[in-house]
């Protein structure tokens, strides 16, 4: 398949770890910000190809895994509602809030769809006006220019049957809280190409001059990120902090300027608490004033709480790259995707979740 | 209760989720769920040691001679999809169910729940390909039931069959016979099932060529049979996909199973909509696919005999059988790397990005 099978070539794959083997002198830490570039990694067995004491180490990059639970819990609360049908993203529906998660839900009877679109949403609203219809709207930058269309197209229709519960982070203010953390190891980033395709790369700008911290946009195929690793340990190696892009096909300075445009249109910076990690300034979007109407909290009146983790689930110290899901003393035993107890196991993107899909052989024997 | 009121007690710990009180769609996915619901709800209750070997189908000894056994239920959606409809699916699931266990299928029954409303037309159709698909597999449907329930109580049709057929003596086929060094063959690409199913599916607004692969697998067994009695088991990896099938006989055999990720043949479109969707075709059903535990010195005998079949013409060896590992698949990759590849809980889920 093209655009596909030159990034997972084995050849060039091994090629390219040789060359990192090559450069490399000193032992490093590396994070890559994305789930999608975690999976990766755990699927093909990434890390196994590098030299010992380069490490990896697994950024917050899960939408799913950061979503607070009181956002799942409000979501379910919504969807037990009779009057409302609750449509969200495949992956949210297994993921646990304090009690339950909408897959129980439904089974209670409640009305949740799954869309591969927010604008599906829309259409939903559209054929079934006397119901309404909330969209559980989530994700990174990625995500967000889709989610505030659909807002911006029920505007339009003026669709009074339509709302959104938003829970919408940032990577870049993520990435500066982990550098300003004194517990911090990181060395190098590489940036999520999907975000940044959507972004561009100029946000990273300032995070590479005020840290000196290296930072490379990677794709997500085993080549991209080894390419990527390739040039961060280079700069490391030369004593250099540049900000560069491996993901060259997709993302361009600039990003995507009209997705850009429709997401200021629609959403504002806001404060925003991440599960796994706690409140991160201006760390995430909200819905602007003038679209106020579509807003789920107002809409249904859902209130604030406050819901805590358990304690010995560690994701704070995994989502910021301190320590390994294996080092967790509850992993793979009362903590499954099948019973996560904390958010980097919820998603197949978390980083518990992957080491748990295709590691936890090496862990047993 | 709202969630303001619940007490720190009950909020401070999302796991493990609450009692098990309520069946969830991902009970029928032929993951987790499944074998915990089968394990914890049906097999306490009626147990027996036919049923205890959670094979596709039963073996019983009526008489001197060996029968077997299977039932299946049909609630696919939507019920008309490029290479097939429920009716063709109905025959061959389980035709196939009783071909796993080494049978030759003789007679089918057939029940179907029908909603009130539902077009005759559509009626016709469904049971016109039913009597095709069972003339084209020599069976015979000999007895059937029909109930109505109201509209709105069903979901148009469903069907289910069960079969019996004759099991040759001597001949045991069980998900807990593979042994170290056994070869695992699989019978041609997979995946496309599931995605020509999905493909259709509302809201899912992509347009493919790709179509069920659903068919009649007993010849190919036959042919199979013929060339060695050295099969440990065999399977086809319909719900939950290669993956779950495998993890099955991992399980009940109690070895590890190590597949060759470039031996496993997925068709670019079948690739491309998984690339699309975030699915892994490994998990993604099949309708005419069998996968063979094969004793080493047999297998070769036993892919050249599948290879000379038009439904196994693309059969290959695509892994091992290992001491290493018990319950577990494990893949090498392209990289010659090693991942495992898990069964899902429930339903594979698309991905948000």
């Amino acid at each position: 398949m093209k655009y596909l099978d030159e990034y997972r070539d084995e050849r060039i794959a091994r090629g390219l770890a040789e060359q990192v083997a090559a450069v490399t002198t000193k032992p490093w830490v590396l994070m890559e910000i994305c789930g999608g570039q975690t999976h990766t990694l755990m699927r093909y067995g990434i890390d196994e190809l590098l030299p010992r004491g380069l490490e990896l180490v697994h950024g917050p990059g899960c939408p799913v895994c950061v979503t607070p639970l009181e956002t799942i819990d409000k979501a379910i609360q919504l969807a037990l509602r009779p009057d409302v049908i609750l449509v969200s993203y495949g992956d949210m529906l297994r993921v646990p809030g304090s009690s339950s998660d909408l897959f129980r839900a439904k089974a209670q009877g409640a009305d949740v769809r799954l869309a591969y679109s927010p604008t599906e949403a829309v259409k939903i609203a559209r054929s079934n006006p006397d119901r309404q219809v909330v969209f559980l709207a989530i994700g990174f930058e990625t995500t967000a220019p889709a989610n505030a269309m659909a807002a911006w197209q029920a505007k339009r229709e003026g669709l009074t049957n339509f709302s959104m519960l938003v829970s919408h982070v940032l990577v870049p203010p993520a990435i500066r809280a982990l550098m300003v953390s004194e517990s911090n190891r990181v060395q190098g980033f590489i940036a999520p190409g999907h975000v940044c395709t959507v972004m561009g790369c100029g946000e990273y700008e300032d995070l590479v001059r005020d840290f000196r911290v290296p930072i490379v946009v990677g794709g997500f195929e085993p080549v991209d990120l080894l390419e990527a690793i390739l040039m961060l340990v280079k700069q490391l190696e030369a004593g250099e902090a540049k900000l560069e892009n491996q993901y060259v096909r997709s993302v361009s300075y600039q990003g995507n300027v009209p997705a850009q445009q429709i997401m200021k249109e629609v959403f504002e910076v806001a404060d925003q608490k991440w599960r796994g990690i706690g409140a991160i300034p201006r760390s995430g979007l909200r819905l602007r004033e003038e679209f106020g109407n579509f807003d789920a909290n107002r809409v249904f009146d859902l209130g604030e709480f406050t819901v805590e983790e358990p304690a010995e689930c560690i994701s704070a110290q995994v989502l910021q790259g301190l320590k390994k899901p294996t080092e967790c003393p509850v992993f793979g035993m009362r903590c499954t995707p099948e019973n996560p107890l904390g958010a980097p196991m919820v998603s197949s993107e978390g980083a518990c979740a992957a080491y748990y899909q295709y590691r936890r052989h090496a862990v047993v024997s | 209760m709202s969630s303001a009121t619940k007490t720190i007690a009950e909020l401070s710990c999302p796991a493990p989720l609450p009692a098990k009180d309520k069946v969830l769609l991902g009970h029928g996915s032929g993951g987790k769920l499944s074998a915990e619901l089968i394990r914890d709800v049906f097999l306490p209750v009626l147990n027996n040691p036919m049923l205890a070997r959670l094979d596709d189908q039963a073996i019983v000894n009526i008489n001197g001679q060996r029968l077997a056994i299977t039932t299946d239920s049909f609630v696919v959606k939507p019920l008309f999809f490029p290479g097939g409809d429920i009716g063709s699916l109905a025959v061959h699931g389980t035709v196939n169910d009783l071909a796993m266990g080494g049978a030759t299928p003789l007679y089918l029954s057939a029940a179907f729940i029908i909603e009130e409303g539902f077009p005759m037309e559509q009626l016709r159709r469904v049971v016109d390909s039913m009597h095709r698909a069972a003339t084209e597999a020599g069976v015979q449907v000999v007895t059937g039931d029909t109930k109505v329930v109201e509209r709105g109580k069903g979901d148009g049709l469903f069907i289910n069959t069960t079969g019996i057929g004759i099991a040759p003596d001597g001949l045991e086929l069980s998900a807990n016979r593979a042994r170290p060094g056994d070869k695992v063959l699989l019978s041609g690409s997979i995946g496309e099932h599931g995605i020509a199913i999905l493909a259709q599916r509302e809201g899912l607004e992509f347009e493919t060529t790709i179509q069920s692969d659903s068919a009649a697998l007993h010849t190919l067994v036959a042919g199979m049979l013929e060339a060695t009695h050295e099969i440990r088991c065999m399977r086809d990896p319909t719900r939950g996909g290669v993956s779950s099938t495998l993890n099955e006989i991992a399980q009940q055999s109690q070895v590890g199973i190590e597949l060759e990720e470039r031996r496993i043949l997925v068709r670019e479109q079948v690739r491309g909509a998984c690339e699309m969707l975030g699915l892994d075709p490994l998990y993604v059903a099949n309708e005419g696919k069998l996968i063979a535990i094969v004793a080493d010195g047999a297998a070769e005998a036993v892919l050249q005999s599948m290879q000379r079949h038009p439904l196994g013409a693309e059969a290959r060896i695509i892994g091992t059988v290992k001491e290493a590992n018990p319950g577990l698949v494990t893949m090498r990759t392209a990289f010659g790397t090693t991942r495992i590849v898990d069964m899902l809980a429930g339903d594979q889920l698309p991905r948000i990005c």
